[in-house]
């Protein structure tokens, strides 16, 4: 039998990261072959946030230093619950319940507001992307319905033709929001301006950017991904 | 100059007098466009939200198309979309492991040789023509009478490291174009705010207010008009200012930089798509016309006047 660390005893998956860049996800065999199998019956830690963010979108939240600056600029600020340098905050403190608690974290329209004028460089709206990403992958997302059935919606119409279709949008965006009546007054006189091409373009490499998207999706599974489990390292060491 | 062409998803949809006016003012100033063959969705507002790799590949797909086809320089003149493309470039040369995982991911050759260019920068090189251009029409220019709000929102100037052709805060590229338009630039203060953005369709209430704000500005800082370069930025602005109450104010038109430059170019209305707008826009037209009516009418009572008076010179002598 092979190195076997059951349990995490060092509180954490580790990644090592090569010269070359490559990231070696897992955890780290800490035992030498042939020594005897340890078992650790601490429960599974999930890896910090702060080191999630470091490893995954190669920033230090540490080096914010709560100015505010990039909540006073964040133009959804006035509508979350927790605006920017909360969230950098809570980052640093690993409290997750608290950041993946409200929808604070999908309200950031990426506008980068945040991140041009941190006096930092600790790009905020880089470690929400990070953030959404995280909680996405651990099911632990409270994206308002609307925000989700927006972004699923969107991401579903280029999977389907490789191209977004304005039309399809909505009409994808209604069935999984459940708003079917919105914006329902406004279709004719769109029609009327030539603005709503009801037949979806297709095109050659339709195909190709779906495996695109097929492949992006299987790395995230293993990356961004899951906590630890020991279910989910077994699923790893059989790769 | 010919350069490769991303339209985008929008150019064929809600922002047809995008497409429209663009490609009447390329052809007006000889700038030939060759559409990428084959190009896909970028993933503009959704794919980095889900996913980072993603939100690189998509748009390094028709970035790695324009180098098969032979390009090195390609228009992106949907904000969302050069932000999108200008970002793979630069998230491909800069984050380790990008370089050679995104071919792998795309399974195609990519060298991440193309240079993606924004309609700003596009335009604002090509100023001088459109001065002189402007300068050669006979008839009197009604744009010298349009006060313009340059809107230039977030995608365009932000993150720096990625846009980069402008100050972040104050950029004046939009600004230079207005003046070769012969029309004035105004000073405000929301040109660099966010509209709302992707929220339009999910969370229509806050673009509803971010929108409203920015239109409330440049009213009060004495604009006629707000010019936008995003499709999006003006579907909030132009297509969902009906749902805003303007307290009796006149609604704000909104105009796309390219449809700007063909009116200094004379380039026929027809062309240029303003009948598309949910915002009127004839309402502005018949102003600028009766400004200009107005100013020669002036011009011409201080002629006759001057006449008038060195002819009595000549008189009394």
């Amino acid at each position: 039998m092979n190195v076997a660390l059951i349990g995490d005893a060092g509180g954490g998956r580790r990644s090592v990261r090569s010269t070359d860049g490559a990231t070696t996800e897992g955890n780290v065999p800490r035992v030498e072959e042939g020594a005897t199998t340890l078992i650790d019956h601490r429960p599974a830690m999930p890896e910090p946030l702060a080191a999630y963010v470091r490893r995954t979108a190669n920033i230090n939240v540490a080096r914010c230093y709560q100015c505010g600056k990039c909540s006073a600029g964040c133009p959804m600020g006035p509508e979350m619950a927790l605006p920017p340098h909360d969230i950098m905050r809570l980052t640093l403190a690993d409290d997750r319940a608290r950041l993946f608690a409200g929808d604070s974290l999908w309200l950031c329209l990426t506008c980068e507001t945040c991140s041009a004028r941190c006096p930092k460089d600790v790009d905020p709206a880089r470690v929400i992307d990070a953030l959404r990403e995280l909680a996405a992958a651990e099911g632990a997302g409270h994206a308002p319905r609307n925000v989700r059935a927006f972004h699923e919606a969107f991401l579903e119409q280029i999977r389907a033709t490789g191209r977004l279709s304005e039309v399809g949008l909505i009409l994808q965006y209604k069935l999984r929001s459940g708003a079917l009546l919105q914006d329902v007054a406004v279709a004719p006189a769109m029609l009327r301006r030539g603005k709503l091409p009801l037949r979806p373009q297709h095109i050659a490499g339709a195909g190709e950017v779906k495996h695109i998207m097929a492949v992006c999706e299987r790395e995230r599974a293993h990356s961004a991904g899951a906590a630890p489990t020991a279910g989910a390292s077994a699923r790893r060491d059989e790769r | 100059m010919t350069l490769a062409y991303y339209p985008g998803c929008s150019m064929h949809g809600t922002s047809r007098e995008y497409e429209e006016s663009l490609l009447a003012v390329a052809a007006a100033l000889d700038v030939g466009l060759t559409e990428i063959d084959d190009w896909s969705c970028c993933g503009a507002s959704s794919a980095h939200v889900a996913d980072h790799l993603l939100g690189v590949a998509l748009p390094a797909r028709n970035l790695a198309l324009a180098e098969a086809q032979g390009a090195d320089r390609v228009l992106a003149p949907c904000a969302a979309c050069y932000n999108r493309l200008s970002g793979a470039v630069h998230a491909v040369a800069e984050e380790p492991g990008m370089a050679a995982r995104v071919p792998e991911v795309l399974e195609r050759p990519f060298a991440n040789t193309v240079r993606v260019l924004s309609i700003v920068e596009l335009l604002q090189g090509l100023a001088p023509v459109i001065e002189e251009r402007v300068a050669a029409r006979l008839e009197p220019n009604p744009l010298e009478h349009l006060n313009v709000a340059a809107y230039w929102g977030c995608l365009l100037v932000r993150p720096a490291e990625i846009t980069g052709f402008d100050d972040a805060e104050r950029p004046t590229g939009m600004d230079d174009v207005i003046s070769a338009c012969a029309a004035n630039p105004v000073r405000w203060n929301m040109a660099v705010e966010c509209c709302g953005g992707a929220f339009s369709v999910s969370r229509t209430s806050s673009v509803l207010r971010l929108s409203r704000a920015i239109i409330d500005d440049a009213r009060r800082c004495g604009a006629d008009a707000i010019l936008a370069a995003c499709p999006l930025c003006h579907a909030n602005l132009d297509f969902r200012q009906g749902a805003m109450s303007l307290r009796g104010e006149p609604p704000m038109p909104v105009l796309y930089i390219t449809q700007l430059v063909g009116l200094a170019l004379g380039l026929p209305m027809s062309s240029l798509g303003f009948e598309r707008h949910f915002v009127d826009t004839q309402p502005l037209f018949a102003h600028l016309a009766r400004e200009a009516d107005k100013a020669a009418a002036a011009a011409a009572e201080r002629a006759a006047a001057k006449a008038a008076k060195a002819a009595a010179k000549a008189g009394a002598s």
